[in-house]
């Protein structure tokens, strides 16, 4: 598949995914041409009436026959197991970058989030050579972000969020695509996907109109929904501070921990459900007050919060 | 329970092959239906291990007046009918016909129950949808299970009803004997719903009371 | 094989009483509890879902001829491919050879005179019937937009289409599936004739004793999912919707749980079809009996735990990818002993080329390219690129059309004969079965190439340098479709002017063909008596020693 025309690979991980697939595929080609050869050498050996000899087969070789394919299959499904779980494995270490995209998937448009602000519909522009991370989530149905080019895909929740990350290399421009069926207009669900040199990409990301970048606009949401009234370090009401919050594991009120990662802060924030111990649950919930995109927001500030701490330790 | 209180049907060799397979037949139904119930009850475990919190406001509001009422009559109902069983092996016409009747009654009865319950929870507006009275929005998803165990219980309970009704009508006509097959069948199964009772109120209504 | 004696029967035979002639009128028929006549009852009405799913996906495949919309529009199409999926996964793929071939079959096959509980039986073409026609009168008069999957939310809160109407159809044909579940435990576990053991049963009755097991715990679960959606749609009870904390992973774990099974439904009888045609026309036992059994039990008990490959994009965590990933790895490996034994089965044998051989032979050739490529969407990292495009359907295809739909017109060939106690014309069917092969690989293989390339499923508009394939796919679906419509044609032909077949014309063992044809309503005069093995279509002591296959002593039986 490697050189296809409509399947460009533009990262290290693409070209490792051909290559996998093009081992297996010669794999599991020998194991159907060694049954189809078998099976035609059979008809027509063995078609009625020819003279080929039908002498019994001795007892122990049916027995032997049988192990030796059965523990054989056995252990090439195991090694392929092997082989891919290693890959799988080394592929969930996320890099760390600031580099991050919101996505907010919607029927049936793409709404993207630059670090910087832009925003951009249906088209995704990243600089080449640099790690980046894509935080998804949806409005309203589960919905599929697929980058062919990349080889990588990732379903888009409701109600919760999913990361895809790559480091893309060639630049041009790709596809990506909406791939869980998601009603009506599924298929218009596609987009561009921009690769740029970091120069054009700079130039590009200057261009784009001005606007606050997501943590600054969440600082601001965060007075105003009145989060701050509690959550600030000087206020009189017991409630946590979140510096310093993001990733941390945080001890709960029924007992065991929980990461407070975007989808936990997200569910403090909507649905008011996990209780971190030591605080009374007096926390109004937000659910249909605060939308997807002041979420977002929200979220990129209290990050930001974490970030300035850990910048202030070291 | 004799050899001629059934009729052989094809394909059976013999009655009492006959009368195990149909006990065989049931059980396999049974476990089906063990599967049918497993589906919701991990769909409350999961719910519940998600949303601790509110699940132990919501399951506050449930009654434990009315859940235990009801299990004693399902369990009484349940020993009636293993009665029911005995005696007609005993050929005691008369008094198997009134334990089927018994059976029934409390069968109804705990439906009856239930009737006040939901007026009960409808009237605190514990019917998730827009006015629904608890807060977080996940205690809806308690009630949501509450309202779809239960009514798929009293379903399950409602067909055994009419099963012990029309399994009480045939033998007091005489059109079948005592200790058929059938009611060895329909016996299996109200125990079943029984059992499915016991979880229900194991999950439902224990937790609002620890 | 029996004590009936071997009769070869004479040319006037069918004029004796036979099931078919018993009673005729359509009266008899709608009350029938002949285990037989119910299996002809449920091959017309799947025939008839089959046509009706198959026309639903010819609109699709004209449609993607082009890259654009031209026939119909984006809504219509989500219906059409939903209407396909639904009707042929649960009125025809599923239901397919076990209330067919199994209902025939089973209590033959094992010396019964019908199944455990016929009344049962006839209930549950009923609910069948009501379960498929509501289904199909929704799909065409109100239509349904999720996909056969209904995955939430999209089913419970966006969905425009009769969402609750289809899945409360589905929910009551359910229960017929349970029904037949009950029915063939029961039957083998009970109504085996003397000396029939469990290790002389021949591999359809064990297909089909491992296929009710599979239905019997798998459809329940999908009846309680299907009822769950139909709670949130109809009452608005939260159950997975994620704006209460609810969460829509699960249902796609409760679904999974189901529709992974469901695949082994559909794939194990056709397993079992086909043991029996490769032995006939090989003359040959089948190569390690006992292997090929345990082999039905470990996908039937493995393949309930292997659902959650379909979740690898879902966002479950990376521990249960590896562990459904190393299962699903695992429940290839019985599949594959299955391929070789088949193909040993033909060394030393005295092979011919009848049409149930040449299907039976092209199932073997399909199955095989399908589930090695099992093999790449097993392994996570690849299957994060062809999750949900054209190569997955390239791959289910093969397996349950290439799979199970040439094992189910083999096995529909095969035995008849024995149905209707006429043959069907030979050559037309020879034609029949290559074309068949011919069109399925025209349609499906280039799927596989565009799946790899990024074509999603699911698509009425795409990329134009697909088009390509889609064209090379929607002419093989058109040879495909002419492969699929010769067969009803000759058959038919065949019930009025085919030649009378014996009571045994391919000269196979199993009790199925020691009664005439069509057989009478108590399929045997008398209780058949069992002394040895299936499959002796060689001398003894050329049977390279199954100790299985030895003649016990009769009265071994329970």
């Amino acid at each position: 598949m490697i050189g296809f025309s409509d399947v460009p690979e533009i990262s290290q991980y693409a070209s490792a995914i051909d290559v996998k697939f093009i081992v297996l595929t010669a794999l599991t080609g020998a194991m159907g041409i060694l049954v189809f050869v078998l099976v035609i050498v059979f008809s027509i050996r063995y078609r009625r009436g020819s003279p080929a000899s039908r002498a019994p087969l001795p007892r122990w070789m049916q027995r032997d026959v049988e192990i030796g394919w059965t523990v054989a299959t056995l252990f090439t499904f195991l090694f392929v197991f092997w082989w891919m779980a290693g890959a799988q494995l080394s592929a969930l270490a996320q890099p760390k970058t600031n580099f991050e995209i919101h996505i907010e998937a919607k029927q049936w448009m793409w709404k993207v989030e630059q670090p910087n602000g832009a925003r951009e519909i249906n088209a995704i522009h990243v600089p080449a050579n640099t790690d980046v991370r894509l935080i998804m989530t949806s409005d309203d149905v589960i919905h599929s972000l697929f980058l062919p080019a990349l080889r990588i895909k990732r379903d888009v929740l409701p109600g919760r969020y999913t990361y895809l990350w790559f480091k893309a290399q060639r630049p041009g421009t790709y596809n990506f695509m909406c791939t869980q069926f998601c009603g009506t207009d599924h298929a218009r669900m596609i987009g561009h996907f921009v690769v740029m040199t970091p120069e054009d990409y700079a130039r590009w990301s200057m261009a784009q109109p001005e606007t606050d970048d997501l943590a600054r606009e969440g600082a601001r949401l965060f007075v105003s929904f009145g989060c701050s009234g509690c959550h600030a370090p000087g206020s009189r009401v017991h409630a946590p501070d979140l510096h310093g919050l993001y990733g941390r594991q945080i001890p709960l009120d029924g007992g065991g921990f929980v990461t407070a990662d975007e989808t936990y802060i997200r569910d403090c924030i909507l649905l008011n459900k996990h209780i971190p111990a030591g605080y009374p649950p007096v926390m109004p919930h937000f659910q249909g007050v605060v939308n997807e995109e002041q979420v977002t927001s929200l979220l990129a500030y209290i990050r930001s919060l974490s970030a300035e701490q850990q910048g202030a330790s070291r | 329970m004799s050899d001629s209180a059934t009729i052989l049907r094809e394909p059976w060799p013999n009655i009492e092959r006959q009368r195990y397979g149909a006990a065989f037949g049931i059980w396999i139904f049974l476990v089906t239906e063990m599967l049918f119930f497993g589906a919701l009850f991990l769909n409350y475990a999961v719910n519940r291990s998600l949303h601790p919190e509110a699940f132990r406001i919501a399951s506050h509001e449930t009654d434990i007046v009315y859940g235990t009422a009801n299990t004693l009559i399902l369990l009484t109902s349940s020993l009636v009918m293993t009665l029911a069983e005995r005696v007609a092996a005993a050929n005691w016409r008369r008094l198997a016909l009134t334990c089927l009747i018994v059976t029934a009654s409390l069968g109804l009865a705990f439906l009856v129950v239930k009737g006040f319950e939901y007026s009960d929870d409808l009237s605190k507006g514990l019917l998730p949808g827009p006015n629904f009275a608890l807060e977080p929005p996940s205690t809806q998803l308690f009630w949501g299970l509450y309202w779809i165990m239960t009514v798929v219980h009293a379903i399950h309970l409602t067909v055994g009803i009419g099963l012990v009704v029309w399994l009480s009508v045939l033998i007091a006509r005489r059109v079948v004997p005592l200790g058929t097959t059938a009611s060895e069948v329909i016996s299996l199964y109200w125990h079943f719903v029984d059992v499915i009772w016991l979880t229900v109120y194991a999950l439902i209504y224990l937790p609002g009371v620890a | 094989m029996t004590d009936t004696t071997l009769e070869f029967a004479p040319a006037a035979e069918p004029l004796e009483k036979n099931y078919l002639n018993e009673e005729t009128t359509l009266w008899s028929w709608l009350t029938t509890t002949d285990h037989k006549r119910i299996g002809i009852l449920y091959t017309l009405s799947i025939t008839f879902f089959f046509f009706i799913g198959g026309l639903a996906i010819g609109v699709v495949r004209l449609e993607l001829m082009t890259p654009h919309a031209d026939i119909v529009s984006a809504e219509a199409y989500n219906r059409l491919f939903s209407l396909h999926g639904i009707i042929m996964v649960w009125f025809f793929l599923v239901p397919s050879i076990p209330t067919t071939l199994g209902n025939f079959l089973v209590p033959m096959m094992i010396g019964a005179h019908d199944v455990a509980f016929p009344r049962l039986n006839l209930l549950s073409w009923y609910l069948f019937m009501l379960g498929a026609l509501f289904t199909l009168y929704v799909l065409i008069a109100g239509g349904v937009d999720t996909g056969w999957t209904f995955y939430t939310p999209l089913s419970t809160s966006y969905a425009t289409g009769h969402v609750a109407a289809a899945a409360a159809g589905v929910f009551v044909a359910g229960f017929s599936t349970i029904a037949t579940g009950v029915n063939f435990v029961a039957t083998i576990h009970m109504l085996r004739a003397p000396g029939m053991t469990w290790f002389r049963l021949p591999l359809f009755v064990w297909s089909m004793y491992a296929v009710s097991l599979v239905m019997l715990l798998a459809t329940p679960v999908l009846a309680m999912t299907l009822l769950l959606i139909f709670a949130e749609r109809v009452f608005g009870m939260p159950v997975f919707d994620p704006a209460q904390g609810g969460d829509p992973l699960l249902f796609q774990h409760l679904f999974w749980f189901y529709s992974h099974p469901a695949v082994y439904i559909m794939i194990l009888p056709a397993m079992g079809v086909v043991s029996e045609i490769f032995t006939c026309f090989a003359r040959r036992r089948i190569f390690g009996y006992t292997f090929m059994v345990y082999a039905l039990l470990a996908i039937a008990v493995v393949g309930f735990m292997v659902w959650g490959h379909h979740m690898f994009v879902a966002g479950q965590s990376a521990l249960a990818d590896l562990v459904f990933s190393f299962l699903s790895f695992i429940v290839a490996v019985p599949s594959a002993i299955k391929v070789f034994n088949w193909t040993a089965t033909l060394y030393r044998g005295q092979i011919s080329f009848e049409a149930p051989m040449l299907y039976a032979m092209g199932f073997l050739a399909l199955f095989t390219l399908g589930g090695l490529t099992g093999l790449h969407l097993a392994s996570v990292p690849l299957d994060i690129h062809l999750h949900d495009t054209y190569f997955v359907i390239a791959h289910f295809h093969f397996i349950m059309v290439g799979g199970t739909v040439s094992a189910f017109l083999g096995g529909i060939h095969y035995w008849w004969p024995k149905f209707t106690g006429r043959m069907y014309p030979e050559s037309w069917a020879r034609f029949a079965a290559i074309t068949m092969s011919i069109g399925f690989i025209t349609t499906f293989l280039p799927q596989y190439v565009m799946g790899y390339a990024g074509m999603p499923r699911r698509y009425q508009i795409y990329l134009p340098q697909f088009q390509i394939y889609h064209v090379i796919s929607s002419v093989g679906a058109m040879i495909l479709a002419v492969a699929y419509i010769m067969p009803l044609l000759y058959l038919g032909w065949s019930l009025l002017y085919g030649r009378r077949a014996g009571s045994n014309p391919w000269g196979a063992t199993g009790l199925e063909w020691q009664t005439s044809s069509p057989p009478p309503k108590e399929n045997f005069h008398g209780t058949p008596r069992v002394v040895e093995g299936p499959y002796v279509y060689h001398d003894a002591e050329t049977a390279s020693g199954s100790e299985q296959a030895a003649p016990r002593p009769q009265g071994a039986h329970r």
